[in-house]
């Protein structure tokens, strides 16, 4: 009995975090600084608890399993949550909704650790849906903006969309399986047709999800319509636990097709490279444009899965980790000058070195290491990411995606010769950093600075890692 | 006693299932947008409870996964409903092609 308690503590404590703050909403009012002092603190605990007592286990007739790798996968969506809850601090202080977009946002959360967690189909599709459903409520929080809506309804639109699509492979995976438990598929999948389009299915509604380029066309409008807060959510933390699942189904449950996913798979990375960077290059709105820049770096990550070794799952995580501080560090500034001064498109942000020096530097670390440049760790994540890609044999991919690194970082330039060179009759006045917000740039620096020379957090990663 | 082949469930359940997506494609008011999403699952629904009748009658998995996605699908309606309200207060329509502030 006490080792469900253990086993389910990341799970149960989030759900403790939500009932808090629905009580809190039904009983008297509360200043929204006070409220959001207590909801940091509530998650910096939650972040912490994740250290404590890790315990591997199956539960619930194997519908919900866990071990070392699910709980570091866990931990790293706790840490990019806290960020982003820091940096929304200018945005949130003055909304009306404080504790409700903490409920759908933790929700959101919570569905994403129980898909991480899942031993069964079934409860994957019940941890995707509580993951996107809520999500959709949040785009609309800027209620009066006509965007805010629209990408709310293109959100939930082309969710329900791929979850049907989704869902139709689930069925086709019952029907000729039997089960809807990973290991009884693994067991009794063959790889005739109809499981391999029943695959074909599947991998549509996963790439939904992480936005990989044939089901990419929601991405900019849901990203550019949304509040910043939510935008960062969706590309950082739904993207990573998407593509921690998608790896562990890749590996694991279907291993038997693994000569037909290895195709599509790689398609589809050569495909989200190619089509996110160049339409990343047109791009003016600074949302727009970091949307566009997610798909291509999906792109990268999909080159390595298609490497199945150790090393593809290793560099994934490894790079989900460096992508999560790198993106929110870009993110963390448009948020702070969207918060204050409403102003999101590129050209605003020429001459921001001039009026916001430290901004400016926050900024430009992010984008360097979301190109890869050398001493950020961002460089060390493509690095691990392309040799795990190479691991095959398929230099064909790794060249292309070796090329399309060179026009990323054209259009990154782009943005910071915008920031630091360009001059601008009326330039973003200077902003104040508020405590949290500076907090969150302080972890994300510390992070991108950091973490491509600790070699013990590769080294921990690369012990917990899965391949065949 | 099984009069009807699987064969033709799974024609009715596939054919349900390209008209939802046809129907999602063409049509351009949401709320009809919706019903098409909704034909998509229902389609869904009739393939577990066939595979699980004719194929494998000794467990009950297909029939629970069906009930969960028709909870699910009422969640996902009720939110989706509360959306398209929302966009109808700003927009004043709930025609997708009035929903186009943000292209390309």
């Amino acid at each position: 009995m006490n080792d469900l308690f253990i086993i389910l503590k990341q799970e149960l404590l989030l759900t403790i975090i939500i009932f808090v703050l629905l009580t809190l909403k039904v009983g008297k009012e509360m200043g929204n600084a006070r409220l959001l002092n207590l909801v940091n603190f509530l998650l910096v605990v939650n972040f912490l608890a994740g250290f404590f007592f890790p315990q591997d286990g199956i539960l619930f007739n194997e519908m919900y399993h866990t071990n070392a790798l699910v709980i570091l996968e866990k931990n790293i969506l706790n840490l990019g949550t806290l960020i982003i809850s820091l940096q929304s601090y200018a945005w949130l202080k003055d909304h009306q909704h404080v504790s409700e977009f903490y409920i759908l946002l933790l929700s959101t959360l919570l569905g994403m650790f129980f898909m991480i967690s899942s031993g069964n189909l079934l409860m994957f599709y019940l941890g995707l849906e509580l993951s996107t459903i809520p999500l959709a409520a949040i785009a609309n929080f800027d209620l009066g903006k006509r965007k805010s809506s629209e990408a709310a309804m293109k959100l939930i639109i082309s969710s329900a969309f791929s979850s049907g699509l989704l869902l139709f492979g689930i069925s086709l995976i019952y029907g000729t399986t039997g089960t809807v438990g990973f290991a009884g598929i693994t067991t009794h999948i063959s790889g005739n047709p109809l499981q391999v389009f029943a695959f074909i299915l599947l991998l549509a509604g996963f790439g939904f999800k992480i936005s990989a380029v044939p089901f990419h066309l929601w991405t900019a409008d849901v990203y550019e319509g949304s509040p910043v807060a939510v935008t960062s959510y969706l590309s950082v933390i739904s993207k990573a636990a998407v593509l921690f699942v998608f790896v562990s189904v890749l590996y694991t449950v279907f291993k038997p097709l693994a000569d037909s996913w290895y195709y599509m798979v790689s398609l589809l990375a050569v495909v989200s490279i190619t089509v996110g960077n160049l339409f990343a290059i047109r791009q003016e709105n600074f949302k727009r444009f970091l949307a566009f820049s997610s798909i291509a770096q999906v792109g990268f990550i999909l080159v390595a899965i298609t490497g199945s070794s150790a090393a593809g799952s290793t560099a994934v995580v490894y790079f989900v980790l460096i992508y999560v501080f790198s993106n929110l560090a870009a993110f963390g500034v448009i948020s702070l000058v969207s918060a204050t001064t409403g102003r999101e498109s590129i050209s605003d942000y020429k001459g921001f070195y001039k009026t916001n020096p430290v901004l400016s530097w926050v900024m430009a670390i992010g984008l360097f290491s979301l190109a890869g440049v050398p001493p950020t760790a961002g460089f060390f994540g493509k690095f691990f990411l392309l040799i795990a890609g190479a691991g095959k044999g398929n230099y064909i991919l790794v060249t292309i995606a070796a090329m399309n690194m060179i026009i990323s970082l054209y259009y990154y330039l782009r943005v910071i010769k915008a920031i630091f060179m360009d001059s601008n009759e009326q330039p973003i006045q200077p902003v104040v950093i508020p405590a949290y917000p500076k907090l969150a740039f302080l972890i994300c620096i510390a992070g991108i600075v950091s973490i491509g020379f600790v070699r013990f957090v590769y080294d921990y990663i690369q012990s917990l890692s899965i391949g065949f | 006693m099984n009069s009807i082949p699987l064969t033709h469930i799974l024609f009715v359940s596939t054919a349900l299932f390209f008209i939802g997506m046809y129907g999602l494609f063409t049509r351009r008011n949401m709320i009809t947008m919706l019903m098409s999403v909704e034909l998509l699952l229902n389609s869904v629904n009739i393939n577990f409870v066939a595979f699980n009748k004719y194929l494998y009658p000794g467990n009950l998995e297909g029939i629970f996964f069906t009930m969960f996605i028709i909870t699910i699908a009422a969640a996902e309606a009720a939110v989706a409903i509360a959306i398209i309200i929302n966009l109808y207060r700003s927009h004043q329509s709930i025609d997708v092609e009035d929903a186009t502030d943000m292209k390309y």
